[in-house]
């Protein structure tokens, strides 16, 4: 039996309390052993382990980029107890073997629970149904299915998809970029920048159109619908309008778009090269309102290591993607909790039990209450630290944060009641 | 000046100078020793990633006759494709010992990018759809010449309309060309149909137009740009005939330019498409004009990057993400 | 170029001497030459052109021919072009070919001898003189190569800080040669002759 005894945490920001975790579960603080660990948790707040609910853990496939290993111990540095691992690994998972291969070595390797998410077609092609319910009914028990990297484009195809997985009561998380409007070359927000810097781009239409789409399927077929990495305020607009008509979509914004614009590729640097695309102030203001009132559900880090070499092209020709797990906290409460926009209640409600909801995650995202589940992640609010890339635990480098100063939150994490990081 | 990358990097003055220096350059073509010993021992790379034998060979020459030693690299094919990093290319060309790089890519940004891992010179020879800024330094350069015909000592533009007609969003000789007739004082008109005009043009410091027989008759010089076949794929026209109807410089829309109107194109044309062969060669054409300066132009730029002290410290030490 | 009232200088040759000297050196051009044939004059900018163009008048004058004048930038040619930033390039002007002419050179101030030296290499690459001589109005001293002026306005022995300053009408307003104690850092660098 170990305990571990965390005196004087402020919970969730709202109000100062002890607690002790047992084993895996949280005890009664008062009935604590003599010989318990005990960390002082005076000044820092305890919020639910966080959840990513968009992740590329690489593996397998890319293994010289991360791991399932280093991406979570990138995650439990950022405070995530759990993360969803996106399909297009190579192979695809969009079997229930792939499935299942992939939260094996989540059992093995991780510093966090690790949930694959299924692929919606087969090879993320787009034009056949890959098996999602031998997924879900696989021993890593898929709820999320998406193709993310590529949009279902296909209007029936997502109908059939979202319908099917209605019967396990499975959610669809939809990249929404048109494929005929944001064309394979483009590579960053289409807008006076991208035409100054002669750079092909997408406009935030390409990202509305395919929301305001699926929504209406939504609503017809009666299943939810998420939808990843909303960048633009476009999309906010249709999701207002769905949510006041009660359908069933949920939304996630990455910390990057909360923080970065489209002025970043001015360098062309293609660490800023993303997809969806970094858009405009305009945009960027509004996914944190968005994100204050709740029309967006849910941060999610789209974390996307990619090895030197492919990032270190023309900025046309390099890969998409930024690294974000160990670096997503610190974001939120810069632009968030700083400014007075969030509080640490709503945070872990974001950042936490509602991904673990979408997700039908039964463990993660609970409260900090005796007999729960022991994810906890101990938060300095006022530490701050100017970012150094190279001290990463993930296997990457692309990291757009490098060299700036941004909080340094993250104390200490426990999954399951177990230390997955200290500092 | 360190590099060259974009024709916003010249001000007046610099692109007057250049210019002046060019007007010197160019009586080299007619001695007997078409020498100047003034970059002798400097070694200057054409490290192009696209093909180009005409730009690649203005820049040869003008190394040539400025007496630095000048390699060609062709780096064709995507770096993606070749499992080649572009900055490793870069730095593989550049540690030879290279002073200068003149760099001809076809995705936007890539001489910029290559300014951040090596400390020689850099010389944007044509960047995707971004720059070309010696051919707008050239063209400049042909339309004072030609405008000093009937105001000797003419200093810049001021006063003067320039049209720039075709598919301005594909077009890096447009960007470079606004940006450098603009610093000159000129006011530029872009011609296009809505569809090859780019994103945020409205913030472009040059009016906008889709009429070009309202355009013609008040300028003094129109640059016709080359627009592709492939846009027809691209949905961005629907026939060729369209096009050239609605924006071509046809035999009867000569009529419409002032005399004295210069007519520019940098080539290569379609003839027939953009242009009609009567407004190729016409009296006032400059075409031809434009390619003979190119030498002359690029002699004078490579002079000023490489003609004196290596002043500026390299951007060695550089703070980054280890290697 | 500092406008500030000069310390310690002093005039040499004031404009009247200037004309005087001129004008016995286009006499001497035009007698070690057995008259105007073949005669080129290049001036070495600035002030060189603007000499060059004085003695052609005057020798015009005394001949009653006129002599092909112009200029020759040697800026591409000097030996020291990496010692500064870019330096701009002045104008050349070869009136006529200088295939089997007498051409003469012609500078304000001879002091090392480098820049005829990047005269001599540029004229080179020109054509090839019959003859090459050299016409200057102060000669200094202070030679570093082999170089020496066939026609001389004034010889003028000078200390190695000191600096010589040729003004004429046509670029400064004024026609005066004076000599300038020189202790500023840039004396050195701002060095031609």
């Amino acid at each position: 039996m170990s305990e571990m005894l965390i005196r004087g945490a402020d919970v969730l920001g709202q109000g100062r309390a002890d607690l002790l975790i047992r084993d895996d579960v949280f005890a009664d603080p008062s009935e604590a052993d003599v010989s318990a660990e005990q960390i002082d948790a005076d000044g820092l707040v305890a919020l639910p382990g966080l959840v990513d609910l968009h992740s590329h853990l690489r593996q397998p496939g890319r293994e010289d980029t991360e791991t399932v290993a280093s991406g979570t111990r990138a995650a439990a540095r950022g405070g995530f107890t759990a993360v969803l691992a996106m399909a297009n690994t190579d192979p695809v998972t969009d079997t229930a073997e792939a499935a299942e291969h992939v939260a094996q070595l989540g059992r093995r390797d991780g510093l966090a629970q690790v949930i694959p998410v299924g692929a919606v077609t087969k090879g993320l092609k787009g034009t056949e149904l890959a098996e999602l319910g031998l997924m879900a009914r696989s021993a890593a028990r898929v709820r999320v299915f998406s193709d993310d990297g590529h949009c279902v484009a296909d209007a029936r195809l997502m109908r059939r998809a979202m319908e099917y997985v209605r019967a396990f009561d499975g959610v669809i998380a939809q990249h929404a970029q048109d494929p005929r409007l944001a064309g394979p070359d483009a590579c960053c927000h289409e807008g006076a920048i991208s035409g100054r810097l002669g750079l092909p781009g997408w406009p935030s239409a390409a990202e509305a159109t395919i929301v305001a789409r699926d929504v209406q399927i939504t609503s017809l077929t009666r299943s939810r619908l998420h939808v990843c990495h909303v960048s633009s305020a476009e999309t906010v607009d249709v999701l207002r309008w769905a949510k006041a008509r009660d359908i069933p979509v949920t939304a996630e914004v990455t910390p990057h778009h909360l923080l970065l614009t489209t002025d970043e590729v001015v360098s062309y640097d293609p660490t800023y090269k993303v997809n969806p695309p970094l858009r405009a102030a305009e945009d960027v203001a509004e996914l944190r309102l968005a994100l204050a009132d709740g029309t967006i559900d849910v941060v999610a880090t789209d974390h996307a290591p990619h090895a030197r070499h492919d990032k270190e092209h023309a900025f046309a020709e390099a890969a998409f993607g930024m690294l974000g797990l160990e670096t997503a906290l610190a974001v939120v409460i810069e632009t968030m909790i700083n400014r007075g926009a969030l509080d640490w209640a709503t945070l872990a409600m974001r950042m936490s039990t509602v991904p673990a909801h979408i997700a039908r995650l039964p463990d993660q995202g609970r409260q900090l209450m005796v007999g729960e589940p022991a994810n906890v992640v101990l938060v300095d609010p006022g530490a701050r630290a100017v970012v150094d890339a190279n001290a990463s635990a993930s296997l990457s480098r692309n990291n757009p944060w490098h060299g700036r100063e941004l909080p340094d939150p993250v104390v200490a994490t426990f999954w399951l009641g177990r230390p997955t990081f200290r500092r | 000046m360190r590099h060259l990358l974009s024709a916003a990097d010249l001000d007046l003055t610099s692109a007057t100078e250049l210019m002046d220096l060019a007007e010197e350059m160019s009586l080299l073509q007619g001695r007997p020793v078409k020498k100047l010993p003034a970059l002798r021992g400097r070694t200057v790379v054409n490290l192009f990633f696209e093909d180009s034998t005409r730009t690649r060979s203005s820049f040869e020459i003008a190394g040539k006759w400025l007496s630095a030693d000048v390699i060609n690299v062709s780096a064709k094919g995507s770096s993606v494709s070749k499992g080649e990093s572009l900055r490793d290319t870069v730095l593989t060309v550049a540690a030879m010992g290279v002073d200068a790089l003149v760099i001809r890519h076809h995705a936007s940004g890539a001489p910029r990018q290559a300014t951040e891992w090596i400390d020689a010179h850099v010389l944007n020879a044509g960047d995707g759809t971004h720059e070309h800024p010696t051919q707008a330094m050239l063209d400049a350069f042909t339309l004072r010449r030609h405008f000093r015909k009937s105001e000797p000592g003419l200093a810049d533009f001021a006063g003067k309309t320039i049209a720039i007609v075709g598919d301005v969003t594909h077009s890096r000789v447009a960007r470079s060309n606004l940006l450098l007739l603009q610093t000159l004082g000129a006011d530029v008109v872009l011609v296009a149909p809505p569809t090859l005009l780019p994103a945020g043009v409205e913030t472009w410091p040059a009016r906008v137009c889709t009429e070009l027989d309202e355009v013609l008759p008040i300028v003094d010089a129109v640059m016709m740009l080359r627009v592709q076949r492939e846009r027809m794929s691209g949905g961005y026209f629907p026939t060729p005939r369209e096009y050239t109807i609605g924006y071509g410089l046809t035999w009867p829309r000569l009529q419409l330019l002032k005399p004295g109107a210069a007519i520019c194109h940098p080539g290569p044309m379609n003839r027939g498409l953009e242009i009609s062969a009567e407004a190729a060669d016409a009296a006032n054409s400059l075409i031809l004009d434009q390619v003979a300066a190119g030498v002359a132009i690029r002699m004078s730029v490579l002079y000023s990057l490489l003609g004196g002290a290596d002043d500026t410290p390299p951007p060695s030490a550089r703070e980054g993400v280890a290697a | 170029m500092n406008d500030a009232a000069p310390e310690a200088s002093r005039v040499v040759l004031d404009a009247e001497q200037i004309a005087r000297v001129c004008a016995r050196m286009a006499h001497q051009i035009l007698e070690a030459n057995r008259g105007a044939e073949g005669l080129v004059l290049l001036g070495i900018p600035t002030r060189g052109v603007v000499l060059a163009e004085r003695l052609a008048k005057a020798m015009a004058d005394v001949e009653g021919v006129s002599i092909p004048t112009g200029a020759l930038d040697v800026t591409m040619y000097r030996d020291d072009l990496r010692t500064q930033p870019t330096r701009p390039v002045g104008h050349t002007h070869l009136p006529i070919g200088v295939d089997d002419a007498v051409v003469v050179l012609v500078d304000d101030v001879l002091f090392s001898g480098r820049t005829v030296r990047a005269a001599l290499d540029s004229l080179g690459d020109l054509g090839r003189p019959r003859a090459v001589r050299l016409a200057v109005l102060i000669d200094r001293g202070h030679r570093e190569l082999p170089i020496r002026a066939d026609h001389v306005g004034k010889n003028l022995p000078t200390a190695a800080d000191e600096r010589v300053r040729v003004r004429l009408e046509e670029i400064d307003g004024v026609n005066e040669v004076t000599i300038v104690r020189d202790d500023s850092a840039s004396s050195v660098a701002v060095r031609r002759g």
